[in-house]
């Protein structure tokens, strides 16, 4: 019986079926489901991890205690992760371990589309890449396979497409993976990369390469689909699906193992086509290691490597290079529509940051921004976030800005699971060094961008279970912070004296600006939609620039509230200077009586 | 029925994404290839959402082409006319009769597109477009939240398929205690097209 699965699904399945017995993963759009998924299953251990480099470290921990392990993230999360992606490859493994990196080609999520393909090369680590579902779910076996055979973690790469598509997958049953050792190893010379171990090491992953380079020409998820041989295509990932479906009778060379390449297969197919092209999504990876063999082919001079392909795209790409005649272009129309007013995500109604940043807005405050929901504080009408570089970044880049005499106090803002995440060694770098920035933790109780997971803060694991909940006052505290403050996120005048008070101290400080996410199922039972006094009203329009999706100017300028979406945060009733906006209490005074 | 490509959208919330699974089970179910792509992530926050589902004897890819979807399935105005270019010319549009304003509308920075603009873009690429009064069915059978159903039942009626296999598709999609109200919804949906 086949099932649709999304890619994440698949891959969470083969987890399971192929004996995977540990995972650890940073939730990352579009890795997330993943992780989600594999907990689900019976039999395994599954965790959040505080970032992705303990991820991948907690992952290689198990591996070299004998245990299949995995550890998933987005392509940026490999950044977070390289150290250890490095030494890993150095080491190799006991039992298998496999790294999935999601990438975003088109960045649908994410400050960059990095192609992943080139940290396989740079740490000599074998990458494969399915083009569905069904081998999203196969690579994973096959991939633990390799590295179990090869002494070698395998990059398991996906984008976006392969990780949010579902298509059809055949099921089948859990095979445990070996148990753990019954000692821990002790091989100093492979384990401990001292650099006389590390030393010996290097010529081993070399050699390693060379064996799976040979590996790669029988490796079965590699095939040539041999055509008409008057164009080839050489392909991988998503973009193999548009080489079918844009040249149905084209030879073609899928390759499921994109590093290394197999020199045999791929010298036999562009010698055996007239013409060899060579579709592929991002960089011209695949393209330069054909290259490299000696080869002519053509790949990124028809096809762009900036953003996502589609089969549009490819059509007009491949008729623009000659690879299809021009009556192979699908006309169609693009009606005048004028210019539409645009939908970007936007902080939900009753969102704990909107009352921050209309603060931060209204003090003008320099805003070093982090990875978020809060990361929407940038977009009008709030306009209140001034840098946002990567996870973490916020507190560093405030401290430099004010190592710098930047005249202005900057200000860090993050949330409670990037402050997990890369913010406290970035807060104890700040308390040492005598800097003066002001940290503020959004602490919605949740991670809530990538779809609401639990963190060190929740008090529970990803698997279900109590825990004990960090604390931030006393962490701030002990990170060096001498002066901690916490404020109701939803009470705009405490935001605000908090705020003035740090920027008149000339010393570094926390504030914690607490207020849970309002998706929350605790907080959709509190929801209050509040009114609006229409005599009262006059229509002046400060409630609108609180950027409230609830909010709906009338056709007679004035204000009213939608009460499916509104849930009574009460940001713009504080906003409202004729007090034109009913606050919860009187909404509820008035229904009862 | 060979192959099918549909474009579905709407607003983060809506049950755009609901909506495609179930799709995408109803070709399975009727015994062809299906794929189903998507992009999560923003959708819960009130963002525009896009879905594309196809069904055939054999799918590749599972994007479709801008001016190659049959169907146009929008739950939302303004998201219609943003993805009318999707559409095939002279495929057939399903479009719930709501809007929704965005920020930039609401707070009075932009004007909401009006029924003229839509209707004009509509035409130049179709003549078949069906609006839909969905929410109001919707309220009607008890939920607005069935909004999204009520709009499958009215695609249902206009594809060969056994009513039987969507029937199935919704009762495996939605959780059990609700799969009444979404059978009644799609029943609606389903006598508002002819």
């Amino acid at each position: 019986m086949k099932k649709l699965l999304s890619g994440n699904e698949a891959i969470a399945r083969g987890a399971w079926e192929y004996g995977v017995a540990v995972a650890s993963a940073y939730p990352g759009t579009p890795s997330t489901e993943i992780l989600e998924e594999f907990a689900r299953y019976p039999n395994v251990y599954a965790e959040w991890a505080t970032n992705e480099k303990v991820a991948l470290d907690v992952a290689i921990g198990a591996a070299y205690a004998g245990r299949r392990a995995m550890s998933t993230m987005k392509h940026v999360g490999l950044n977070v992760a390289a150290d250890a992606f490095f030494y890993a490859s150095m080491t190799g493994i006991e039992g298998g371990l496999v790294i999935v990196s999601a990438d975003d080609p088109a960045m649908h999520s994410s400050q960059n589309e990095q192609d992943n393909r080139n940290f396989g090369k740079f740490a000599r680590v074998p990458v494969v890449e399915p083009v569905d579902s069904q081998e999203a779910k196969d690579l994973v076996g096959a991939a633990l396979d390799i590295s179990e055979q090869f002494d070698t973690p395998v990059l398991l790469r996906i984008t976006t497409r392969i990780a949010h598509s579902s298509t059809p997958v055949e099921l089948g049953e859990r095979r445990e993976g070996p148990p753990p050792l019954p000692t821990y190893p002790r091989k100093f010379e492979k384990y401990v990369m001292l650099p006389v171990n590390a030393r010996k090491r290097h010529p081993v992953i070399e050699e390693r390469i060379r064996k799976l380079t040979e590996f790669a020409e029988t490796f079965p998820f590699n095939r040539i689909e041999w055509g008409d041989r008057d164009l080839g295509i050489v392909t991988c990932g998503v973009a193999y699906q548009y080489a079918k479906e844009i040249f149905p009778t084209a030879s073609v060379l899928k390759l499921g193992m994109t590093y290394p390449i197999p020199p045999r297969m791929v010298r036999e197919f562009v010698g055996g086509v007239k013409r060899a092209i060579v579709l592929e999504e991002l960089d011209p990876f695949v393209e330069n290691e054909i290259k490299l063999l000696g080869l002519w082919v053509e790949g990124k001079s028809i096809f762009s490597g900036i953003g996502e392909m589609d089969p549009r795209l490819v059509r007009e790409q491949a008729i623009a290079a000659g690879l299809l005649p021009e009556s192979a272009r699908k006309t169609y129309v693009v009606p005048d529509v004028g210019s539409l007013p645009g939908r970007p995500p936007v902080l939900c109604p009753g969102c704990p940051h909107r009352g921050f940043y209309v603060i931060t807005r209204k003090l003008k405050l320099p805003i070093n921004g982090d990875i978020g929901c809060y990361t929407l504080g940038a977009l009008p009408p709030l306009n209140s976030t001034d840098t946002c570089g990567c996870m973490g970044a916020s507190i560093g880049v405030a401290h430099g800005a004010d190592k710098a005499g930047s005249p202005e106090r900057n200000i860090a803002v993050l949330g409670d699971s990037t402050f997990f995440h890369t913010g406290m060694p970035a807060l104890l770098n700040v308390a040492y060094n005598k800097g003066k920035t002001i940290t503020v933790v959004l602490d919605n109780r949740v991670t809530a961008m990538t779809g609401h997971q639990d963190n060190p803060g929740t008090g529970r694991t990803l698997q279900g279970q109590e825990t004990k909940e960090i604390e931030f006052e006393p962490l701030l505290r002990a990170l060096g912070m001498d002066h901690v403050h916490t404020v109701n996120a939803f009470d705009l005048r405490e935001v605000e004296r908090a705020l003035r008070e740090a920027v008149k101290r000339d010393e570094a400080s926390a504030l914690v600006v607490r207020g849970e996410c309002a998706l929350l199922p605790e907080a959709r039972k509190k929801y209050v939609p509040l009114r609006v006094d229409e005599e009262r009203c006059n229509g002046c329009g400060l409630c609108f620039r609180v950027g409230c999706p609830a909010i709906v100017k009338r056709p007679d300028g004035k204000a009213s509230i939608d009460p499916l979406l509104c849930t009574g945060c009460e940001v713009c009733a504080q906003v409202c200077g004729r007090k034109a906006i009913l606050f919860r209490a009187q909404v509820l005074e008035q229904s009862e009586g | 029925m060979k192959s099918m490509d549909f474009i579905v959208v709407g607003v983060g919330g809506q049950g755009t994404l609901l909506a495609s699974d179930v799709i995408a089970q109803v070709g399975l179910g009727a015994g062809l290839e299906a794929k189903k792509s998507e992009v999560h992530g923003m959708a819960q926050r009130g963002g525009s959402v896009i879905s594309h589902v196809r069904w055939g004897e054999k799918v590749y890819s599972p994007l479709i082409g801008k001016g190659e979807a049959d169907f146009l399935l929008a739950f939302e105005k303004l998201e219609a006319l943003r993805h009318v270019d999707w559409l095939k010319p002279g495929g057939v549009a399903l479009v719930n009769d709501q809007a929704i304003p965005p920020v930039a509308v609401s707070s009075g920075g932009a004007e909401y597109p009006s029924d003229e603009r839509f209707l004009a873009a509509f035409r130049a690429v179709t003549d078949r477009l069906y609006l839909i009064p969905s929410l109001a069915v919707a309220q009607e059978v008890g939920s607005a939240r069935v909004n999204n159903v009520v709009m499958l039942g009215a695609l249902s009626a206009l594809l060969d398929v056994d009513e039987a296999v969507w029937r199935a598709a919704i009762e495996e999609r939605v959780p059990p205690k609700y799969v009444e109200l979404n059978l009644r919804a799609f029943e609606r949906g389903r006598g508002l097209v002819k």
